[in-house]
């Protein structure tokens, strides 16, 4: 009886397919990329994705996946249906971070060991700029206009606007130790700046023009936790700008932030070394890399609890979900 | 100066939200190379540049920061025999140098700062692990970067401690710096709680270390020398000079593992050092020198750093202003040791985590899971301030 009523469930479940989007997710040391099926949360897929994969994002259509292969000193490109590699972009050397414009044609890329960020346009695949900035480039961030990339050096400790006009660097800011990240909230007006090291996300009040004026810095606490292992890393902010998420690297945790307040709400606990985050397009989901435990935690974005965990390759390093 | 005022004035444009006070910042790196025997191992030879290489690439790192801030920097190098260590100096000062990074011995290192003193000049040292240096014989001007014997033998205890490997087997070398460090396991064995339940010396004769039938005579004396010892779990290795410890590990009588100066042992650095990002900076290195990282290079690059972080904080690069930033609050560095390095206030002592080397991997990092401390885990490796006599400090 049970058995028949299954197969009857079974039989209707073509009738309804699940709309289901496809996380990408870039393992650092096992060179490949996972896709990980968001309505099932199962692996459907792992593919080569060049030596070393970290920085991972996808083209605004949703149908291909860009990686920086930081060992190749290229970006890999994918097709987000077939898994197919398409023609590389150049990168400059040992890419490890990038963002792509709201149109999809200029990469900016941070080349760690050259202390560099190339712009790359993906339609000729031909760089158009390199741009020089601090010691150990990582972290980049768009603003929503369009007008200013925002890159981290490492080891300079700085946040470097460059604008997207010509490419010169027209403000630069002092930040705490081994800033990781730069995240633009929806609107634009604010700017948050991770450090690792330093243990502290810098808060920019970001004006008209795109000048940035340091207004805070969100600190960490955890109980049972040292303060050393607080270590802020990936970030994102909710659409609606109500909601920071910080990935805190060794402490194992994710930060609730209210966005506007900047005061910490809660700490989410996932896998080991937690290092960036991605949403799913609906932003229901966050997902979070987890470098240690190699496996990514689904949190609830509404309900601002983990949900599951998923295995994948060795040391994931980032993530990115299409439709 | 038009030079000056031109970079000024260019880089001016670029920033907006800091201010830019142009600062020009001389440094100076002075090694002295004292008469040595060949090491046991041709991995561990003296590259020439030794040292000095990180203070190359120090330049370049705060040199590329420094362009966004209008700061500058230079670095003069010297690697001098001991007897023209003090016409060094002079010439340094003279130069109007006044932060100086040294690696030299102990009585050098003090004669030297204290000459340094004079001028008001501020000294960094590089390489000396005296814990007498970091307690009575501690100097205002006088900042270490290099770990001290403390630390070195802590980040064992509590690793040996970690592993429940409580009873010790000691065996220290004969030489003055052999015995000092042996001294350091000891008070490392009662702060953690570990026993040395059998102690020896192993006599330095002289002998020579590397010839085509060394280990023939290795192999038969290290076992007589190791028979018969009460129970242990492992055995700790003092040998500062480094003429004997890197045979033990596969010539005991009792088979054990051996850590301190053979086995595992603590460095502050090593060319192998991957997690924190180190990777990039090995990349960094390697590129500009050819060779890997040694531990000197790595601490003249980091006391140049220190240097470069306190100018880019405070824009001077006044010795006096430089030393306060990096004993205060404040002051905090990334040095690819996945925490925050800082200078303890009460003996001018940088806090820094220890890695545990076998040769060819990090084995593990101290301080170790489960040992606390009120202020920092890292103030659980070396003195800590009430074990301090230093007054300088004051």
């Amino acid at each position: 009886m049970r058995h028949h009523f299954l197969a009857t469930v079974l039989a209707l479940l073509p009738a309804f397919p699940v709309m289901a989007d496809k996380a990408f997710v870039s393992n650092e040391r096992g060179n490949t990329i996972s896709v990980v099926d968001t309505a099932t949360w199962e692996v459907i897929h792992e593919f080569f994705a060049g030596n070393r994969p970290r920085g991972i994002t996808a083209s605004p259509d949703g149908t291909k996946i860009y990686v920086c292969a930081s060992d190749d000193s290229l970006v890999r490109v994918f097709d987000a249906k077939t898994y197919e590699e398409l023609p590389s972009l150049p990168s400059g050397p040992d890419p490890e971070l990038f963002v792509l414009e709201q149109s999809g044609k200029r990469l900016y890329i941070a080349n760690e060991d050259d202390n560099l960020v190339t712009v790359t346009d993906t339609d000729t695949r031909t760089v158009i700029a390199e741009v020089p900035v601090g010691v150990e480039p990582e972290g980049m961030g768009l603003s929503p206009d369009g007008k200013f990339v925002v890159n981290t050096s490492e080891t300079t400790n700085m946040a470097h606007f460059i604008s997207t006009d010509d490419y010169k660097i027209k403000h630069n800011v002092l930040v705490d130790q081994r800033p990781r990240y730069a995240q633009y909230s929806g609107d634009g007006k604010l700017l948050f700046v991770t450090s690792e090291i330093g243990g502290t996300v810098t808060v920019m009040d970001i004006a008209e023009d795109g000048t940035p004026t340091v207004k805070g810095k969100i600190t960490f606490e955890v109980a049972g936790v040292q303060a050393e292992w607080l270590q802020p890393v990936g970030a994102r902010v909710t659409s609606d700008g109500t909601r920071l998420f910080v990935a805190l690297g060794p402490a194992n945790r994710v930060a609730v932030v209210d966005a506007k307040t900047l005061e910490v709400l809660d700490y989410i606990l996932v896998g080991q070394r937690v290092w960036q985050l991605g949403f799913t397009p609906d932003e229901k989901y966050l997902l979070t890399t987890n470098g240690n435990s190699n496996d990514i935690t689904v949190i609830d974005v509404a309900k601002e609890k983990a949900i599951k965990s998923v295995q994948v390759g060795q040391q994931p390093w980032g993530v990115v979900v299409v439709k | 100066m038009k030079l000056h005022t031109l970079f000024a004035a260019a880089v001016a444009l670029f920033l907006s939200t800091e201010a830019a006070i142009a600062v020009e910042v001389k440094a100076a790196v002075l090694r002295i190379d004292y008469p040595s025997l060949l090491p046991i191992s041709r991995y561990d030879l003296r590259p020439s540049d030794i040292g000095l290489a990180g203070a190359v690439l120090a330049d370049e790192d705060n040199g590329t920061t420094g362009s966004f801030l209008g700061h500058t920097y230079k670095t003069t190098t010297r690697a001098v025999p001991p007897a023209e260590a003090d016409s060094a100096l002079e010439d340094m000062l003279t130069d109007g140098i006044r932060l100086i990074v040294i690696a030299a011995r102990k009585e050098d290192l003090l004669r030297l700062t204290d000459r340094a003193a004079q001028n008001g000049a501020l000294v960094f040292n590089a390489t000396t692990p005296d814990n007498d240096l970091r307690s009575e014989g501690c100097r205002a001007n006088l900042l270490h970067v290099a770990p001290s014997h403390g630390m070195m033998a802590d980040t064992v205890a509590q690793f040996a401690v970690w592993k429940k490997w409580r009873n010790w087997f000691l065996i220290s070398g004969s030489n003055p710096q052999d015995i000092a460090l042996a001294d350091a396991y000891r008070k490392a064995a009662r702060k953690f709680g570990a026993k040395i339940t059998e102690e020896r010396s192993f006599e330095d004769t002289g002998g020579s270390r590397r010839t085509d039938s060394g280990h023939v005579l290795v192999q038969r004396q290290l076992p007589a020398f190791t028979q018969g010892a009460a129970e242990h779990d492992v055995v700790i290795a003092a040998d500062e000079t480094d003429y004997f410890a890197r045979y033990l590990s596969y010539h005991l009588w009792t088979p054990r593992p051996v850590l301190g100066s053979g086995g595992l042992v603590p460095v502050t650095f090593h060319g192998a050092h991957e997690a924190w990002g180190a990777t990039q900076f090995h990349t960094r290195f390697e590129g500009l020198t050819g060779r890997y990282i040694k531990a000197e290079d790595y601490n003249v690059w980091l006391a140049l750093r220190i240097i470069g972080e306190a100018v880019t904080r405070t824009s001077s690069a006044d010795p006096k202003t430089v030393r306060d930033y990096a004993i205060s609050d404040e002051f905090e560095l990334a040095a690819f040791k996945g925490q925050k390095v800082t200078f303890r206030d009460w003996n001018g002592q940088l806090r820094q985590p220890v890695l545990l080397y076998d040769g060819s991997i990090t084995v593990s990092v101290s301080p170790q899971e489960g040992f606390l401390h009120q202020t920092s885990p890292l103030d659980t490796l070396g003195l800590d301030r009430p074990e301090s006599g230093c007054t300088a400090f004051n």
